[in-house]
């Protein structure tokens, strides 16, 4: 049958908060039987959006990587919930809020800490990918109210097969964060080396002037690509690992190379004077 | 989802629709098309690709969130009276700001109210009576503004405190001299731009510009889809702003982060790369500008001995020379639209200092290129889309139940549609003339102190070019000072500069009675007397646009991707005590004996058919269809004449977009620009007769030129506080709006942080300067300089330029440790820090990003001045 799935795009998001803002409005005073107890006011982040900036100033980037409860086949959650803990046939991950009460380590024992802790009603509670809303005939724009208000595009929800999934993932190289749990998440991102990878960049000048169309190598840590540099005598290359790199420029016949080494660290390396 | 209610409403943040059961809003969402009853959108064919917007309306996160702000324990519940207020005794008008309120009833306030209003009156005249509203409040065309509370308050009678044009700034009191456009403040229109850049377009050049931000003004995310369309063929998108921006963070191929106030910089040095080079339009500049040859002389350096050279703006600027001339070559090349502010006008730039000559500076690229042929233009991909401009739907600036034609522009079309004049009447001004009595609302401080106060220009000074240049003076003569203030909203400590002037003047002894009437606890309200509760547009009925504000923006509905208009239903009842701005009036205007007059026996909905029947709305449905279905979706018209912004100019014909200017008058057989000689005049006209007859303006001289500003790293000031502040519109809240309240945007992480239990606001800062401070991401800071110390949280990254940090103004909070006005404010206001100059002596607006301050780690103390 067809699942629920979540793919984010890191690159098409830029902390616009309209999901966060949407899950609160949907949760916050409404109890939702059967599905979860209303979210507390403030606090909880059912949609915790996190910020990172790369590089240094003026060759610097920031992304944001927007995480929901992420929905695992394989979920941690479901051990600890000693039975509160349920997916359902759609693959929604359901946190029973009687079966769950009083189960602080529930909280816990997520890896991606999509859960929280209800100290006034004792029990705990996540992103229930607004299943009563998805299970509801007169809710006409099916499909969860964060990627429902979401301008940009960057959040989109799939009703749709394993099958289908398994394609669309190789198609547009979707990854999971934090794949290494081994949890196998719903929620799936596009261009997640933004956020988890680094960059090097560099401006290319001659005689004082920046050099449009340099040809720029870098080699190392697995990476052998060459670049053009724009107008602007710039060039990026991303999506790097951490290791050391050798970068070599030539702009119509001057020539440069330098080591860089990447560590947890996106590198602006100035201008490369010729 | 049994049992709930799906119906609309709108906010300055876009429409909504609002799901209701058992007078309890659950939740509200953008509005999504019914293919089966709404129209088609319309279709752009470019480059051999068709685009179409989606299916549906965006919001901003503050409309997302607006549930919050109507169910908030900020809310006023009842009317209040302030507890050591005694009208018929000791006022103890000292203690305003410090002491506290008992709830009292509706006759009470009502009582309270009137027999001031009638004593002062009777004493000093109507004109002893202040009132200022917030610029955007609660959206909707009858309750708005200019609608219902200038139809009340003209008829009571007061002073009003003019608006400065806060967003407009460097455009109004330095483009107007250039180009004209004065009834768009010195904007420029911006009609079919977007058929126009998505076929020619080549790159745009953001500068002062982040319309993710702001989308130009109320628009939401409707212009998001556009900037991924343009990407898509290619455009390449570069961005100078001292801040690292979000639609920079989505798009940019290059950023330039100028000092704060040298902007003008860089567009001299790209002028004069375009002339050194012979780069520029030759022919179109001979035909097109006036006084080009002499400036050209300046920029070169052959009048003062400074060549504007990209070294030179190097120094000035901090950004690099190379880049900057790279920039320069690439733009000549290239089809290249300046993107100058989020709107097509407008950018924190020109909110500065050197906002006159940047607003000057964009003009003045832009007609190097050839602006107004295909592929040249200023166009800042908010406005311009193709729908139906020959559809006639007021926006809230044309006076709605008002009809006052001085002050709205309900005299271009609305009001002569609006009222026969036989059953139902206008309420024009008296007092809000341009011979009555007025107060300008940066200076009200320095009016209630001080007593007297001479400036230029009343407001937003749209008529004609020279009106900005016409002298006022407080109190206007014969007419009485001030005696009392009645507020609306409580955003000036917020919004204002050097706002420390506004907590002090509630406390002086001339202001004998305050009254606020606010729908939240916030902000200045806990100054007044007496406060009246009002009610969010959630909670009575109104009818209005998407994003259609018009007036000084004449069809800004152009920002969307379609025209929709609503109902904007009363989807529960008021709140406790709370009433609509509308019914408050009425129930005072019983108690003056003018109710009949204000009300014609109409409520709220009566108003919105009247209003309704006005507009071009009848010929698609009656109102009571209307009211069932909510909202309306204008079709596409394929028969519109499409009339792209300045080609008319630049191909020397008669004007013919719908624009409302120039008027007839203002041209020479119904050709050129409103200026005197009909082109751009780098040295203007208007200026250099006023300079003739007496009136120097240092920082506004008649030729465009670079002007240092007066507060920035070149100022003495400078030693002491080295740092620049830029102080953009916020990201999150609509000014105020959204913020604070006990909403749910104090928990967006870039809004708001909390620690030890209290919702701090955010300052921006470069690692290095930072460090230099032993400041951490996190920390809590204190930034200060002669005007006053805000506590904030340092949020440490690489965004700006070391030198420069980043706050936004508008806060809705003020929580000052100490006596109000004298002690360190950790609500977040900014503008405390900001100066109080005029951008110049005759040049009346705000320079809010023209601030140097300090920060240092904040020790807890509370900072008192006196």
């Amino acid at each position: 049958m067809s699942q629920f799935y979540m793919v984010i795009d890191v690159a098409k998001c830029h902390d616009c908060n309209n999901c966060f803002m949407a899950c609160k409005d949907e949760h916050v005073g409404n109890d939702w039987p059967g599905y979860t107890a209303a979210q507390p006011r403030h606090g909880q982040r059912w949609m915790n959006i996190q910020r990172r900036e790369r590089g240094q100033y003026n060759r610097n980037d920031v992304a944001f990587l927007a995480m929901p409860c992420q929905h695992c086949e394989n979920a941690p959650c479901e051990k600890a919930g000693n039975g509160a803990v349920t997916r359902r046939a759609d693959g929604i991950v359901m946190i029973d809020m009687e079966k769950a009460k009083g189960n602080e380590a529930l909280a816990k024992s997520c890896p991606y800490g999509a859960i929280y802790y209800n100290e006034e009603i004792k029990c705990s509670q996540k992103c229930t990918g607004c299943a009563h809303l998805l299970d509801s005939k007169e809710w006409t724009p099916k499909q969860p109210r964060c990627s429902h208000t979401c301008p940009t595009g960057a959040m989109q929800y799939f009703n749709i097969t394993p099958a289908e999934m398994e394609k669309k993932i190789k198609e547009e190289g979707l990854q999971a964060y934090k794949a290494e749990l081994g949890t196998q998440p719903r929620v799936l991102y596009k261009n997640l080396q933004k956020f988890t990878k680094n960059f090097i960049a560099a401006g290319v000048l001659v005689k004082g002037d920046c050099f449009e169309n340099a040809t720029v190598t870098l080699k190392g840590a697995g990476v052998d690509a060459t670049q053009k540099t724009n107008f602007f005598g710039d060039f990026k290359f991303d999506g790097l690992e951490n290791g050391e790199y050798t970068l070599e420029v030539d702009a119509a016949g001057k020539k440069a190379s330098c080591q860089v080494t990447i560590k947890d660290e996106s590198k602006n390396l100035g201008y490369i004077q010729l | 989802m049994g049992n709930e209610v799906r119906l609309t409403n709108s906010t300055t943040g876009g429409p909504v629709f609002v799901y209701v059961k058992d007078d309890k809003i659950v939740r509200m969402t953008p509005m999504d098309f019914d293919d089966a009853v709404d129209a088609p959108s319309w279709k752009i064919e470019a480059r051999g690709k068709t685009f179409t917007p989606p299916r549906k309306t965006t919001v901003m996160a503050f409309t997302a969130g607006f549930k919050s702000m109507i169910y908030s324990d900020k809310r006023i519940m009842t009317p209040m009276k302030r507890v050591d207020f005694d009208p018929n005794g000791d006022r103890n008008i000292q203690n305003r700001g410090v002491s506290g309120y008992v709830a009292i009833s509706w006759d009470e306030a009502v009582d309270l109210l009137v027999s001031e209003i009638n004593r002062i009156k009777r004493e000093s005249g109507p004109s002893a009576i202040l009132s200022s509203p917030s610029s955007h409040h609660m959206w909707g065309n009858v309750g708005y503004r200019h609608s219902t509370y200038f139809r009340f308050m003209n008829m009571m009678g007061f002073t009003y405190a003019d608006h400065n044009p806060d967003s407009w700034e460097g455009w109004h009191w330095g483009g107007m001299h250039m180009w004209g456009f004065s009834w768009r403040l010195g904007n420029p229109e911006q009609y079919d731009l977007l058929e126009d850049g998505l076929k020619h377009a080549e790159m745009i050049v953001f500068w002062s510009s982040d319309p993710e931000t702001n989308s130009g003004i109320y628009a939401a995310h409707e212009s998001t889809i556009r900037r991924y369309w343009l990407k898509d063929l290619g455009v390449k998108m570069v961005f100078i702003d001292p801040f690292f921006n979000h639609t920079a963070a989505l798009h940019s191929d290059k950023w330039f982060s100028p000092k704060i106030g040298t902007d003008h910089a860089l567009s001299f040095a790209i002028a004069y790369t375009w002339i050194t080079e012979g780069t520029y339009d030759k022919e179109y500049v001979a035909t097109h500008a006036h006084g080009f040859e002499e400036w050209a002389d300046y920029v070169l350096g052959k009048t003062d001995g400074v060549p504007k050279t990209c070294e030179w703006a190097e120094l000035e600027s901090g950004c690099s020379a190379p880049d900057i001339r790279a920039l320069a070559r690439e733009w000549a090349k290239k089809n290249t639209y300046l993107a100058a502010g989020g709107l097509g006008g407008w950018g924190g730039a020109c909110r500065a200092s050197h906002g006159i000559e940047w607003s000057r500076g964009m003009i003045a690229l832009a007609t190097m290129q050839g602006m107004g042929k295909p592929g040249s233009n200023i166009w800042s991909t908010t406005q311009g889309t193709p729908v139906d401009t020959e559809f006639y739907f007021p926006g809230y600036a044309e006076g709605g139940i008002s009809g006052d034609c001085e002050n709205s522009a309900a005299g271009f079309k609305f009001a002569w549609r609006m009222f026969d004049g036989k059953t139902t009447f206008p309420s024009p001004s008296n007092l809000n003339t341009s011979a009555g009595q007025h107060i300008p609302r940066l200076k009200v401080p320095e009016c209630i102190m001080g007593g007297k106060f001479q400036w230029s220009g009343k407001g937003f000074a749209g008529g004609d070019i020279q009106h900005q240049l016409h002298q006022y003076q407080y109190p206007a003569p014969g007419y009485s000072k001030i005696k009392m203030l009645w507020k609306y909203g409580g955003p000036w400590l917020g919004t204002m500069t050097a706002t420390n002037r506004y907590a002090k003047m509630y406390t002086h002894d001339t202001l004998e009675f305050v009254v606020s009437q606010s729908i939240w606890f916030e902000g200045e309200v806990p100054f007044a007397d007496l406060i009246l509760p009002a009610c969010t547009n959630f909670e009575r009925w109104d009818i209005s646009e998407f994003a259609n504000c018009s007036g000084y923006i004449p069809d800004n509905y152009i920002l969307c991707n379609h025209r929709v208009i609503s109902l904007q239903a009363k989807c529960i009842e008021p709140v406790g005590e709370s009433k609509s701005d509308y019914e408050i009036y009425r129930l005072i205007a019983k108690k003056l004996n003018i109710e009949q007059m204000f009300s014609e026996g109409k409520d709220e909905l009566d108003w919105c058919e009247q209003y309704y029947n006005a507009t071009d709305m009848p010929k698609h449905m009656t109102f009571a269809e209307f009211k069932k279905k909510g909202y309306f979706v204008v079709p596409d018209n394929p028969d519109r004449k499409k009339t792209v912004a300045l080609r008319w100019f630049a191909e020397d014909r008669e004007k013919d977009t719908p624009d409302w200017g120039p008027r007839l008058n203002n041209q020479v057989n119904r050709k050129g620009l409103q200026t005197s000689t009909g082109k751009v005049e780098f040295i203007a006209t208007s200026l250099k007769n006023f300079e003739e007859q007496g009136f120097i303006d240092e920082y506004r001289p008649a030729m465009h030129t670079y002007v240092p500003a007066w507060e920035s790293h070149h100022s003495p000031l400078a030693k002491k506080y080295p740092l620049g502040m830029l102080s953009p519109h916020p990201r999150y809240s609509m000014h105020t709006m959204g913020d604070g309240k006990d909403s749910f945007m104090n928990d967006i992480k870039d809004h708001r942080v909390l620690v030890n239990g209290h919702y701090y606001w955010i300052m921006r800062m470069n690692s290095i300067d930072a460090a230099a401070r032993g400041i951490k991401d996190g920390d809590l800071i204190r930034a200060f300089n002669d005007r006053g110390s805000v506590i904030l949280c340092a949020q440490v990254g690489e965004r700006l330029q070391p030198g420069t940090v980043h706050s936004y103004e508008s806060c809705a909070e003020y929580n000052p440790l100490g006596k109000p006005g004298k002690s360190a404010d950790r609500g977040g206001c900014v503008n405390i820090l900001s100066p109080d100059r005029y951008m110049s002596k005759y040049a009346c607006g705000m320079a809010p990003n023209s601030t140097q301050l300090e920060v240092e780690k904040w020790d807890g103390g509370i900072y008192e001045i006196y």
